[in-house]
C-alpha cells in the first residue's frame, strides 16, 4: 500500500475568520449576544461550525448557497431575525426536510448559529 | 493511444496555504507512486474516483493495489456530488452541486471538459447508448441533456421543480422525479434535440430521490412527505406508477432525519428489495415479485445507503449524522444484521469492488478511505483522502442505472 501524508496539509477553509466578536457585536448591537458567544467554548464553536459546513452543508451546500434546502448566505438573510432562524434550527420546518436539532444543539448555541449566519463570518 | 504516464499533473496543493517543504514531501510521495506506472498500458477496469468533497478535488484510485494514483482538482463545490462513466469506461462525469458538470480522464487524471450548466445541480446520468449525459438541476429546475463527447448542450427539459432521482433506462430514456410537483417524468431521447415526455403527475409527496432496477424494469422514487414509494413498471408504463410499502411507518412517529436517504444503491438481493425507511430507524425489506413488505429490519440509525453486495449474499447500511459512525451488515438469507463495524466518524459512502470481495469506504471525519474484506469484515487498507465522500469505481461504466 503507497501512502502519502496528508496530513501535512490541510484543506483551505471555507470561510474565513475576521475580527468575529467586532462583527457579532455590530451584527446584534447588544451584550446579550456577546454573553451568547462567551458561553460556548472554543472547542464546541468549532464543532458547531464543522457540523453547520459539513452536515448542514448536505442540503444547504457546502458553500450555503443552497441546494434541496434553502441558500444560507448573509446576503439572502438579512430580513430574517436571528431568534427567528435560531427557532428553526432547534424546531425545524414542519412539512419539509429541514429537521428539528434541538436534540443535538442548545438554544443559545443555535442563536449563534443564527447570528453568525446573518453576519456572513463563519470564522474557521 | 494515450499512455499512462504523463507526469505534470500532480500540481495538488500548490494553491492550498502549507509549507514549501510539506509540498515537496507530499511531491515526492506522489511521483513515488505514480511512477511505477509510468509507460505502461493500462485499463481502467480496477480504477474509480473518490470525491473530496470540502476541496473540489477527486482521487483517481485503483481497486487492485487499494492504492491512489493521482488527485484532479479544480471541480468546485462538490458537497453532494457523484459520477457516472462513460462506456469506455475512460471518463468520469462529475457532478456538482455547484451546477458544474466535469468530464474527468482517468489515464491522463485531468479534466478533460467541463461546463457550469445550472445554479445547483444534485446528479445525473449517461444514456444507454453512452452519447448523452443528463444532469437533474434544483435550480433553474429541470433537466439538461449534453453530448458525452463534448459537453455541448443537446436539450433542456425544465420541469418548474427541483428534479431528482434520474436515472437512465433501457430504450435511451431517462427517468426522473419532481421533487415540489409530486410527479415522474420518462423522456425518451431517441430524437436527442426533440426529447418526447411521458409525464405522471401526482404521484406522491416529495419525491426526493430515485433508482431503478438493474433489469431497467422499475423506476422507484422514494418520498419524503409520506410512508411510502412509487413504482413505475417500464415494461408497462402505460399502467402507471404504483404505490408500494404505502403507510409503512403508520402510527409511529416520526424521528428527525440529519441526512437525506439515497436510492442509487439499489439494494436488491435474494429475490427482495432492501430500502431506508425515512423517519425510523429500519431496514424494510420487499419482495421483488409481489413488491409487499416482507420484513422490517431495525437499524443503528436512520439509513442512508443501503447497498447489496455485487454477489447479493449481504447488504450495508450507513447512517445519518448523528450516528455515522457505524456500519451494518445483513445477511440477506435471514435478514437479520451479522455485523457492526465502527470505522469512524462521518462515513459517507460504500463502494464495492467489482466482484465484491472489498469494500471501500469514505470516512469523512477521519480523512480516510477504509478498505474492509466483505468475507472476514477486517479492515484491510487504508488511504488518506481530505474529506471524502462519493467512491465510484468504473465497473458502474456497464450498469443501467449507474
Amino acid at each position: 500500500m503507497k501512502h502519502w501524508d496528508l496530513k501535512v496539509w490541510t484543506p483551505k477553509p471555507v470561510l474565513k475568520l475576521g475580527a468575529f466578536y467586532a462583527v457579532l457585536a455590530l451584527v446584534t448591537g447588544s451584550v446579550a449576544a456577546a454573553a451568547v458567544a462567551k458561553d460556548i467554548s472554543p472547542e464546541r464553536k468549532n464543532e458547531l461550525r464543522y457540523v453547520l459546513e459539513q452536515d448542514c452543508g448536505s442540503c444547504h451546500g457546502l458553500t450555503l448557497k443552497g441546494g434541496l434546502g434553502s441558500p444560507l448566505l448573509a446576503g439572502k438573510l438579512t430580513d430574517r431575525d436571528a431568534t427567528d432562524l435560531a427557532s428553526i434550527i432547534l424546531d425545524g420546518v414542519p412539512g419539509t426536510p429541514m429537521p428539528p436539532w434541538r436534540p443535538l444543539i442548545q438554544p443559545h448555541e443555535a442563536l449563534w448559529l443564527a447570528q453568525i449566519l446573518k453576519s456572513g463570518d463563519l470564522g474557521q | 493511444m494515450k499512455v499512462w504516464a504523463t507526469s505534470t499533473r500532480w500540481s495538488l496543493g500548490m494553491k492550498m496555504s502549507l509549507t514549501a517543504g510539506l509540498v515537496m514531501g507530499a511531491l515526492v510521495a506522489f511521483s513515488a507512486s505514480h511512477h511505477a506506472a509510468a509507460d505502461e498500458l493500462r485499463g481502467t477496469g480496477d480504477m474509480g474516483l473518490v470525491v473530496e468533497r470540502a476541496t473540489g478535488s477527486l482521487l483517481v484510485v485503483e481497486n487492485t493495489t487499494r492504492t491512489q494514483l493521482a488527485r484532479v482538482e479544480g471541480l468546485g463545490d462538490l458537497s453532494h456530488a457523484s459520477i457516472v462513466y462513460s462506456r469506455d469506461a475512460r471518463y468520469g462525469y462529475v457532478f456538482g452541486r455547484d451546477g458544474g458538470l466535469t468530464k474527468v480522464d482517468l489515464l491522463t487524471a485531468k479534466i478533460d471538459a467541463r461546463v457550469i450548466q445550472a445554479g445547483n445541480a444534485i446528479g445525473g446520468a449517461i444514456s444507454q447508448d453512452g452519447r448523452l449525459v443528463a444532469v437533474s438541476n434544483y435550480e433553474p429546475g429541470g433537466v439538461k441533456v449534453f453530448d458525452a463527447k463534448t459537453l455541448k448542450l443537446v436539450a433542456d427539459i425544465p420541469t418548474g421543480s427541483k428534479t431528482v432521482g434520474l436515472v437512465d433506462a433501457p430504450g435511451n430514456r431517462f427517468v426522473f422525479s419532481l421533487y415540489d410537483e409530486g410527479a415522474i417524468w420518462v423522456a425518451d431521447m431517441s430524437d436527442p434535440h426533440t426529447p418526447k415526455i411521458t409525464k405522471f403527475e401526482n404521484v406522491g409527496t416529495q419525491p426526493y430521490d430515485g433508482l431503478i432496477s438493474p433489469d431497467g424494469r422499475y423506476y422507484i422514487a422514494g418520498l419524503f412527505g409520506e410512508d411510502g414509494m412509487v413504482m413505475l413498471d417500464l415494461w408497462n408504463i402505460d399502467k402507471g406508477p404504483v404505490r408500494i410499502l404505502d403507510g409503512y411507518g403508520r402510527g409511529e412517529e416520526k424521528l428527525p432525519v440529519y441526512k437525506m436517504p439515497h436510492l442509487e444503491g439499489w439494494a436488491m438481493a435474494n429475490g427482495m428489495a432492501f430500502v431506508p425507511a425515512i423517519g425510523h430507524h429500519e431496514v424494510l425489506v420487499v419482495d421483488t415479485t409481489t413488491w409487499k413488505e416482507v420484513a422490517r429490519i431495525p437499524s443503528h440509525g436512520q439509513p442512508v445507503f443501503v447497498m447489496a453486495q455485487p454477489d447479493g449474499r449481504q447488504v450495508w447500511v450507513n447512517f445519518a449524522y448523528p450516528l455515522n459512525d457505524t456500519i451494518q451488515v445483513i445477511d440477506t438469507q435471514t435478514q437479520k444484521i451479522i455485523k457492526t463495524l465502527t470505522p469512524g466518524k462521518g462515513v459517507l459512502h460504500m463502494e464495492f469492488t467489482p466482484r465484491g470481495e472489498d469494500v471501500w469506504m469514505s470516512v469523512r471525519d477521519l480523512d480516510l478511505i477504509k478498505v474492509f474484506d466483505t468475507a472476514t469484515f477486517e479492515q484491510l487498507a487504508e488511504l488518506p483522502g481530505l474529506k471524502p465522500s462519493g467512491i465510484f469505481f468504473t465497473w458502474r461504466s456497464g450498469r443501467i442505472g449507474l
